[in-house]
């Protein structure tokens, strides 16, 4: 009896992981299955690098250049406010703070990991958008700007708790080392903790980029949603998330307009896909050590 | 009159509580190795901690009574934590290089003093593995990693990235308790001919190795220094009772 349950509950968990990993597969050729047919009628590169997005116009154009684009500057504009947040919340609660305060801080911040996505996006249409526009005199506020700054609030937590575990991994033997030959607090950290734990600190922004490429409902709400190449950081832009979610709505399945969101939907899969397997790279190479 | 370039005057210390160093009186002479033995937990490496400050990052430790460097005092106020562990090396009892190039190691303590143009820090790595034995076997790897180093190495690794620095002082904690036989028996021998040059305060566990490499040897037993004197002299006729029977092997 006690071996039959043993063997039932092997059986279980294998059938529950197999299933999770078919899904992964049946996600992927469902993809393809719908998205690939669209490159019959348009060519990748005219595809990839096309400006014009006029997929129901009698003569339909399928550029996706500038979702590409505004994906790309939400991106970066998120790393470069997630980035300095989330390390330097990393640094001061593994070096620096004690520990009562860590006990405080640490939780705190992963707790906004926490917070649904749709609420970032209230906050910043309701809050942060108004703000921008009123104080420099803006059209709108929901421009890469204001998306930048959400979607990088939504990172923090991310790289915030990987990098905090990072820093905290890297063994005291090596601190004592750097203090006992005389190192300031701050050069021990800047000349031999970061870099020990350089690893897991890649890692954890390419997990952070992944999430802010793939983050959809924040750039729907506060990116402005205009098709267009951007010339300064206070332009509205589309991004690929945010353009299929608009759009999926109102297509024939089956038809060019659906083939072609699929087939945005490749792109942006390729890209987290991409962006996953480097930074599975980068934390195996760091449990190895 | 010997020359004393470390001393304590009454030290006593406490993590919390815990009463840790009883009244510690040790003269550490220069150009000589001093080894301190005693059963673990008896506070010798806590002895060891206190002379480069290093039992300042536990929190809760208070700490009374006189050490010296030289005729400073190393814990007024006005003493520069990091000057007083740039004049006194440490090495430790795991062996712990940085996770970087052997060079960067050796060379880390130079660069965050800042005050070495390139070659000067050049020429200094490769004196600091030389006087560690090291060069021949990492001359042409320098930028190689030195984790891939044996124990043995990296250890002596260590000892050269602490010489590296000039220290007046080589603080070195059981340095051998993680080695081979081979490994130890050579960063004993590199001890008598770097004594030559630095002093060297050893913690070990090792009462044998004491009686080969020490000139003095302090035998402290729960938290107080009980003897203290010429090697050969604690070893042959030890005075108190304790030493007797630790250095017999009743105890240990």
């Amino acid at each position: 009896m006690h071996k039959y349950k043993e063997k039932a509950f092997t059986a279980i968990t294998y059938t529950a992981s197999l299933f999770t990993i078919m899904v992964l597969f049946a996600l992927i050729y469902g993809l393809f299955r719908e998205g690939l047919p669209l490159f019959n009628k348009v060519s990748l590169t005219e595809f990839i690098f096309g400006i014009g997005w006029y997929p129901t116009n009698a003569e339909p154009e399928f550029g996706a250049w500038t979702f590409i684009i505004g994906s790309f500057c939400v991106t970066i504009g998120a790393l470069i406010i997630g980035i300095p947040l989330g390390l330097g919340s990393a640094i001061f609660i593994s070096e620096i703070a004690g520990n009562r305060l860590k006990e405080i801080v640490k939780p705190v911040i992963e707790l906004l990991a926490g917070i649904p996505s749709v609420v970032y996006g209230l906050f910043g249409m309701s809050t942060i958008a108004p703000l921008i526009r009123n104080w420099l005199n803006l059209d709108t506020g929901l421009n890469i700007f204001t998306a930048s700054v959400i979607l990088g609030l939504m990172i923090v937590p991310i790289i915030a708790s990987m990098s905090e575990d990072a820093l905290t991994n890297v063994p005291k033997s090596i601190r004592e080392a750097a203090l006992a030959l005389g190192s300031t607090k701050m050069e021990c950290i800047f000349r031999v903790i970061i870099p020990a734990a350089q690893r897991g600190i890649i890692g954890s922004i390419l997990l952070g980029l992944g999430r802010a490429i793939g983050e959809t409902m924040v750039v729907l709400m506060v990116a402005g949603g205009s098709a267009q190449i951007p010339k300064s950081i206070f332009d509205s832009v589309r991004p690929l998330t945010s353009t299929i979610a608009a759009e999926m709505g109102e297509t024939v399945i089956g038809g060019l307009h659906y083939q072609s969101l699929y087939a945005l939907a490749i792109l942006l899969f390729v890209l987290t896909f991409a962006i996953n397997l480097i930074t599975e790279f980068f934390i195996a190479k760091r449990d190895k050590k | 009159m010997v020359n004393n370039i470390l001393s304590t005057e009454n030290l006593n210390l406490w993590f919390g509580r815990n009463y840790v160093l009883k009244n510690v009186n040790l003269n550490v002479a220069d150009k000589n190795i001093t080894a301190v033995i005693g059963p673990s937990g008896c506070g010798k490496s806590t002895l060891l901690r206190c002379f480069n400050r290093m039992n300042d990052l536990i929190p809760e430790t208070h700490i009374e009574g006189k050490v010296k460097l030289l005729d400073d005092d190393i814990y007024t106020s006005k003493m520069d934590v990091t000057e007083i562990r740039s004049r006194i090396g440490m090495v430790f009892q795991k062996p712990n290089p940085f996770p970087k190039s052997i060079y960067k190691n050796v060379a880390y303590g130079l660069q965050i003093q800042g005050k070495y143009c390139k070659d000067e820090i050049n020429e200094r790595v490769e004196q600091a593995l030389k006087a560690a034995w090291l060069w021949e076997e990492v001359k042409d790897r320098l930028h190689s990693p030195a984790m891939a180093l044996s124990g043995g190495q990296q250890q002596r690794l260590c000892i050269a990235r602490a010489l590296a620095n000039r220290p007046e002082v080589l603080l070195l904690d059981e340095p051998t308790s993680a080695l081979d036989p081979q490994s130890t028996a050579k960063i004993e021998e590199l001890c008598l001919e770097l004594q030559k040059s630095v002093c060297i305060l050893i913690v070990t566990h090792n009462i044998a190795q004491a009686g080969r490499i020490s000139n003095y040897t302090a035998f402290m037993y729960l938290g107080e220094l009980v003897e203290f004197g010429h090697t050969e002299k604690v070893f042959t006729v030890p005075q108190d009772k304790r030493t007797e029977s630790y250095l017999t092997g009743v105890f240990g």
